[in-house]
């Protein structure tokens, strides 16, 4: 219908296409038909043209016709819109399993085999079925091409399945507001051909952070935190965003609230660490609690000390 | 009928000021009239304040990127746009201009049941207001939640939200106790001989307006009250990680805030229903199915409200219940488009610019509604929900409807108020612009949405542009068209032709006194032996 994708991108388009044309086809007739109409009797019935008018207080058999023909056509676009959305409902048993994982601004999706990537890979003509789960606030996963949607709840593991069916590229975006990058809380689809799929997925270090040896350890903790998403809220050029700058706070003291008191600590190893794997302990001044998650298990000790690397080689 | 009322045989309300100078005039008089002209006044400001954050979005879009403000700017304006537009002008909007103004009228009273509990109600408002707009000002910056306030985020944020949040639930006592005021006055002050069945439409749709706002608006107080206990205390009503659940707040939140959808648009079919009989010179057509259609959304509206959450995961069973009652809701509509395109058939119509609103009203009208199907059907919900298609549909039914009629009856209205004409060409041109410009506007937002662009969103992929830039374009022109529309009525209000009691020929009470009324409206209170809308 329209040219975000092929016809066949995935199995749900055609019964969500047939809605929209059903609905918007007669929606547009009556449109232009009721407004056509109305033109029609405001030229014809001009007061110079028409002095008089002729007074018709209702007529109950045409309040009938323009109830029950409506009533009627409401009635059909309702069927095919449930026709449509119906299948969307219950994913097939055999489905392939990736776990879709949210947070304020990225998407990770998480394979059988251990495999984590930041756009979504999956093979053609085989259904996919993604758990749904957000870990901080609402978002909402949607693949247009897809027509699929749904809001990813925190605390609450929802699903979403399809069967891709044309190889390509497709956008992905978060459709539920989430705070300050929202808009750019975006990433891909990748529908591959099976054996390209299959080959793919073999290997699960590709996708790993681009930790390149050649690299200066502070350049390696500068792509760490670029791909678990640490600059959305960090800056590094000592301008305050949702989260404190990396500029300027080595070796410094900080006025800091843990568990409701203020005290003064110096930014060290031990600060940096429990600041990634526990964040919610010790809150700077000027900034906000509950923000930001525990980074534990997704962020290794020693990726640590490579961001530490980094941190203190923005002040020398 | 007091037909024999003479323009001018008694001090107009304006002039009679009960021994108050200034200001004070205003803000202690217990005239509904005056109390209505006071809404007018803020709302019209708190509206320039709103058009103008409308208009910085649009400037933002309309290209990739960051054009004129960051990311965190553009969420709080279009959180503050969005608090300012639905809270203080949308929802207030015609039942507290109008209705205040004309009610008592209409239905042949002096004044409103209680006229101490109405300017209370006027001072609840503003307070409200001042709230809101407050929360721009103080505290860790403007709110930036957007203005349904969804859990988690808005317990989240570090910004200023418990002003705009206390702003709301205050507000909210402002509209129930108008509501209770308009209902006992419905019920108990309508002129001998003046049935239910002949009281003119627009009272009517105040009726339907009022047990809504009665009956719905303490759900968003609690609701509210809610959030501030989540915020203050951490309780966890809404948040997982203590046991709760942020779609119940999901549904507290549009158990109000759909009916509020019909507290909004019911006044301005009213007011419709007044313009399109009178410059028609014909009755209104369908009397009875009118009435009985406004009653019918008031009533059904109540029960559609999960059709805003249709990707939010509920069961099959709600969801086909809320989609099958959200398209039976659309009937009612549908009934009264074509009752009031039916009075226009072998009348006698006049085209002056209330008309050209009204008509404008229908078209818009029946866009919002047709994309209402839309989205009320569920596979096409899943692809257009929460995406720029809604934006759209909300701005036709919201801005295009209630909008629309808003600035149709304060030109018909206008005479009667201030005893004094607009000047009918300004009012025409900015009327031609807005409309343009209007849809312009709302009418890319539409396709983008169809085509897969999220709503609320500071920055878009390229593919978005092209619509983008029209929408921006015609956000523009759609103001000119607003500025030179305020300043006739400003102007006119002063210096317009001196205004007949009844300029356009209207059958109504208020078009048998004087333009504008006396302090107390009627001489003696009518007695009225014959159906509303009568023209031979």
């Amino acid at each position: 219908m329209y040219d975000i994708s092929p016809e066949n991108a995935s199995n749900f388009v055609a019964g969500v296409d047939l809605a929209f044309v059903i609905i918007l086809g007669v929606s547009v007739f009556f449109l232009v038909a009721i407004t056509g109409v109305m033109i029609y009797f405001i030229r014809k019935y001009r007061r110079d043209k028409h002095p008089k008018a002729i007074q018709n207080e209702g007529s109950l058999k045409l309040e009938l016709i323009w109830t029950i023909i409506p009533l009627l056509l409401v009635l059909v676009m309702f069927y095919f819109g449930w026709m449509g959305w119906k299948p969307m409902k219950t994913p097939p048993e055999d489905a392939m399993k990736v776990t879709a994982i949210a947070r304020m601004w990225n998407f990770k999706f998480e394979y059988e085999n251990g495999k984590l990537t930041d756009s979504l890979y999956v093979p053609v003509n085989q259904p996919v079925v993604l758990d749904l789960k957000a870990l901080d606030v609402l978002h909402s996963l949607y693949i247009p091409a897809f027509r699929v949607k749904e809001d990813m709840v925190p605390g609450n593991i929802k699903q979403m399945w399809f069967i891709p069916g044309q190889v390509g590229s497709y956008d992905l975006f978060c459709t539920e507001y989430c705070g300050l990058d929202h808009s750019y809380m975006y990433t891909g689809v990748r529908v591959m051909a099976e054996e390209e799929f299959a080959e793919w997925m073999k290997d699960t270090t590709a996708t790993a952070p681009a930790v390149d040896e050649s690299m200066t350890p502070a350049q390696q903790g500068f792509e760490i935190l670029k791909s678990n998403g640490c600059n959305a809220c960090h800056s590094s050029d000592g301008s305050k965003l949702v989260g404190p700058s990396y500029r300027g706070i080595w070796g410094e003291t900080q006025e800091v609230t843990t568990a409701g008191e203020k005290r003064e600590i110096t930014v060290d190893e031990e600060y940096i660490r429990r600041s990634i794997y526990d964040p919610n302990a010790d809150i700077v001044d000027g900034f906000n609690k509950g923000l930001m998650l525990s980074y534990e298990g997704l962020v290794t000790e020693e990726e640590i000390d490579l961001i530490i690397e980094y941190i203190k080689s923005l002040d020398e | 009928m007091s037909e024999t009322v003479k323009q001018g045989a008694h001090k107009s309300y304006l002039e009679e000021t009960g021994g108050r100078k200034g200001i004070f005039k205003w803000i202690l008089s217990t005239d509904h009239k005056r109390i209505g002209l006071l809404y007018l006044y803020s709302i019209m400001t708190w509206f320039v304040i709103g058009v103008a954050l409308g208009i910085m979005m649009k400037l933002e879009l309309i290209a990739p990127g960051k054009t004129i403000m960051g990311a965190q700017a553009y969420n709080a304006t279009f959180t503050v746009h969005g608090v300012i537009m639905i809270f203080l002008i949308v929802i207030p909007g015609l039942p507290a201009v109008f209705g205040n103004f004309l009610l008592p009228i209409q239905i042949g009273a002096k004044d409103v049941a209680f006229p101490k509990l109405n300017l209370f109600s006027w001072y609840i408002y503003v307070a409200g207001s001042i709230l809101v707009v407050a929360s721009l000002f103080a505290g860790g910056g403007p709110p930036d939640t957007g203005w349904t306030f969804y859990a988690p985020y808005s317990f989240k944020t570090g910004t200023n939200m418990l002003p705009a949040v206390v702003g709301a639930f205050v507000l909210g006592f402002s509209s129930i106790l108008t509501g209770l005021n308009f209902l006992v006055t419905i019920h108990r002050l309508r002129a001998p001989g003046m049935t239910f069945m002949k009281m003119p439409v627009f009272p009517w749709t105040l009726y339907g307006t009022a047990w809504i706002q009665l009956l719905a608006t303490p759900i968003v107080g609690i609701t509210l009250l809610m959030v501030l206990g989540e915020r203050i205390f951490n309780i966890g009503f809404f948040d997982p990680a203590k046991g709760g659940d942020p779609i119940l707040y999901q549904h507290l939140f549009w158990i109000y805030s759909h009916p509020a959808v019909y507290i909004m648009i019911l006044p301005a079919m009213g007011a419709i229903s007044e313009i399109i009989p009178t410059f028609s010179r014909k009755t209104i057509f369908g009397y009875r199915f009118i009435v009985i259609s406004t009653l019918a959304i008031a009533f059904v509206g109540y029960f559609v409200w999960g059709h805003h959450m249709f990707t939010s995961g509920m069961s099959g069973t709600a969801l086909f219940t809320f989609s099958i009652l959200t398209f039976i809701v659309a009937i009612p509509s549908a009934i009264k488009v074509f009752n009031w395109v039916a009075t226009m058939h072998q009348g006698s119509i006049l085209l002056k610019t209330p008309f050209m609103w009204a008509a404008s009203f229908i078209f818009v009208f029946l866009i919002g509604g047709l994309t209402g199907l839309v989205l009320g059907a569920l596979a096409t919900n899943v692809h257009v929900h929460d995406t720029a298609f809604v934006v759209g549909h909300f701005h036709f039914i919201v801005f295009g409807g209630t909008g629309f009629a808003f600035f149709g009856a304060v030109h018909y209205w206008f005479p009667k108020i201030y005893g004094r004409m607009y000047d009918e060409s300004w009012a025409k041109t900015g009327w031609l612009i807005f409309f343009i410009g209007y849809l312009a506007l709302y009418g890319p937002m539409l396709y983008l949405g169809i085509k897969g662009m999220p709503r609320r969103y500071f920055d878009y992929l390229p593919e978005y542009h092209g619509p983008n830039i029209l929408s921006s374009l015609g956000a523009l022109v759609m103001v000119s068209g607003f500025l030179i529309i305020l300043i006739n009525l400003i102007r006119s209000a002063r210096h317009g032709e001196k205004a007949e009691a009844n300029p356009w020929g209207g059958t109504n009470l208020e078009w048998q006194i004087s333009s504008p009324p006396s302090l107390e409206n009627f001489d003696e209170i009518p007695t009225i032996d014959k159906a509303t809308y009568k023209y031979d």
